[in-house]
């Protein structure tokens, strides 16, 4: 395997890459300008923190208020959720229903005498009054079911005067998460898809690009000469490896500049970047699969979105807002694995060395 | 007849429903110019993929400086220099960069790599639009530099499959200069070509092949 062969192959890639308008465009034009308006639309630029309209349905009949409304006064100061009061379930549903609010919490009438009954002996459940607050929430707002419930969850907590710690407290929230969002922005939690969004779209540059030198005679021409089919698969996967990491780092400043301020070390970003390598590995096989079956450069277009599609839709932030059935078939997917240890390791704090994070790298280094 | 750079013996290529090349024998000298005429779909082009490795024959033997075409691939690459039939060139690439592309694929050192490409490109007239794009060229510029590329490693043997087809009259003489200029250093050069006014200029002989017969020699 000659070094000088590989290298001039990755030269040439990377200048094409650079040269040719509509490849610059997908690679790296396209997932800056998507990273752009995602970013502002989701809450980055100049937009502040999120707020979110939530309908209450006050049904606590316990003659002391307070509970209740200590829990409203407390949502309210967290200025995260705007409260609209609804006298009866039904006409909170049907404002949920038309999109006027993003999420319905019903409070129970034993909600004051469960809180009574926890201030009384907080460390002895057997004494409390357990409850359930239920809560409905817009499946169309991606935001909204991700941060709604453990900010209720949350300030729950807060008036009960129970620390994180504590093991438990009688009030349950239904489809309560237990990822504290306090800190973070709606960008955060679609960030990590879009690392893996920018690069599926390889498989397109990488299926155009072969079938495009097979049809005008260049695969032939460098078949004809001593370059060996390792270092010319040698110099596709270091070329686009590198394409990658561009994309990769240009995704990040984007999305850094947008607002996205993961609290991890460098470790994780390092790691994160080692995923995205390994996936661009997985792409780059994808479009050879196209390239092989393409009979031409448009075709291998076309054929490309068999594989693009269900990775964008299946296994990146888009995935997270589908039905559960979606999801399931997402495990199938490499860039689902990708999203989901990008998640872990930026939103759920694990580290590299976590199960979850290794079994999701293997997964991708398997594709 | 001098030593032989090319020994074809009984090559055949049979599809399912068509024989593209049927029971070719045939030597070509050291420093020769071998012509192959023949219409479109005759098994002019079908000969010289065979013969640099790109297609399996179903029949026969061929051998290029004594190296088997299918035993031996890698040594005949080293030997060998393509012009295909379509104008390959990187079209995103200057004119040099196509050049010193294929250098180093070749694995042509440095130093000797810049003094060919100056050579080359000054003889087929393309030094002054070396840096420009080739996708910028015209049509006879595009030709003449993919022939250059078939020609950087300094071949013993060159295939060159209609390497003056949709050429202008300025750029086919140019090219036959520097045909004949090659066949001085006693290069061997197999030429596919559809007019025979090329093969009287330039070739030592000329073999006709039809419906992959070598019909005349």
């Amino acid at each position: 395997m000659k070094a000088q062969r590989i290298l001039a192959l990755t030269k040439k890639e990377i200048k094409k890459t650079v040269r040719e308008p509509p490849v610059l465009f997908m690679i790296f034009i396209f997932p800056i300008v998507f990273v752009f308006a995602f970013g502002a639309s989701f809450g980055g630029v100049g937009a502040g923190t999120p707020v979110y309209n939530v309908g209450v349905v006050n049904m606590d009949q316990g003659n002391l208020e307070n509970a209740s409304q200590t829990l409203l006064t407390a949502l309210s100061g967290t200025k995260i959720i705007n409260l609209h009061l609804y006298s009866d379930n039904q006409s909170a549903q049907n404002a949920l229903s038309q999109g006027s609010i993003q999420a319905v919490m019903i409070i129970p009438v034993d909600f004051s005498q469960s809180f009574t009954s926890y201030q009384a002996a907080p460390s002895n459940p057997s004494s409390w009054t357990n409850t359930t607050i239920s809560l409905y929430l817009d499946k169309g707002s991606l935001t909204a079911t991700q941060a709604v419930p453990p900010i209720i969850q949350q300030t729950l907590t807060t008036i009960a005067g129970q620390t994180q710690q504590a093991p438990s407290n009688p009030f349950q929230l239904q489809t309560a998460s237990l990822v504290n969002v306090e800190s973070h922005s709606a960008l955060d939690f679609i960030a990590p898809g879009m690392f893996t969004f920018a690069s599926i779209f390889l498989i397109m540059m990488v299926g155009q690009s072969f079938a495009n030198d097979r049809e005008n005679g260049m695969m032939k021409r460098i078949r004809v000469t001593s370059t060996t089919p390792t270092e010319f698969m040698a110099s596709q996967v270091v070329s686009y490896m590198g394409i990658a990491l561009i994309q990769a780092a240009l995704v990040f400043v984007m999305t850094y500049a947008l607002g996205f301020r993961p609290a991890v070390g460098a470790t994780s970003y390092l790691f994160a970047f080692v995923l995205v390598l390994v996936f661009s590995l997985s792409n780059v096989g994808f479009g050879l699969i196209t390239a092989t079956i393409a009979k031409s450069a448009s075709a291998a277009t076309g054929l490309s979105f068999l594989f693009v599609l269900p990775q964008l839709f299946l296994g990146t932030f888009v995935g997270a807002s589908l039905s559960s059935g979606a999801q399931v078939a997402g495990k199938f997917v490499p860039s689902y694995y990708v999203t989901d240890a990008l998640t872990s390791l930026f939103l759920r704090g694990a580290s590299v060395a976590s199960l979850t994070v290794l079994l999701d790298l293997a997964a991708v280094s398997i594709s | 007849m001098n030593e032989s750079a090319i020994v074809i013996q009984n090559l055949g290529k049979k599809y399912p429903d068509v024989t593209a090349l049927d029971d070719l024998s045939l030597r070509v000298a050291k420093g020769e110019l071998f012509g192959l005429l023949g219409p479109n779909g005759a098994g002019k082009t079908t000969t010289i993929n065979i013969l640099c490795g790109l297609l399996k024959p179903t029949d026969g033997t061929a051998q290029i400086c004594g190296y088997d075409v299918q035993k031996d691939a890698s040594e005949v690459k080293e030997l060998i220099g393509v012009c295909v039939q379509e104008t390959a060139i990187y079209p995103y690439l200057t004119g040099a960069e196509n050049v010193d592309l294929f250098g180093d694929l070749y694995a042509v050192n440095k130093v000797e790599l810049a003094k060919r490409r100056e050579n080359l490109l000054s003889k087929m007239g393309l030094l002054e639009d070396a840096k420009r794009r080739a996708g910028k060229y015209s049509g006879g510029m595009k030709k003449r530099l993919s022939l250059i590329l078939a020609l950087i490693n300094d071949p013993e043997v060159a295939f060159l499959d209609d390497p003056t087809v949709a050429m202008d009259p300025q750029s086919r003489h140019a090219v036959w200069d520097f045909l004949k200029e090659l066949k001085k250093e006693n290069k061997t050069i197999i030429l596919t070509t559809h007019y025979m006014e090329e093969a009287e200029e330039l070739c030592d002989r000329v073999g006709i092949i039809d419906h992959g017969k070598l019909i005349a020699l």
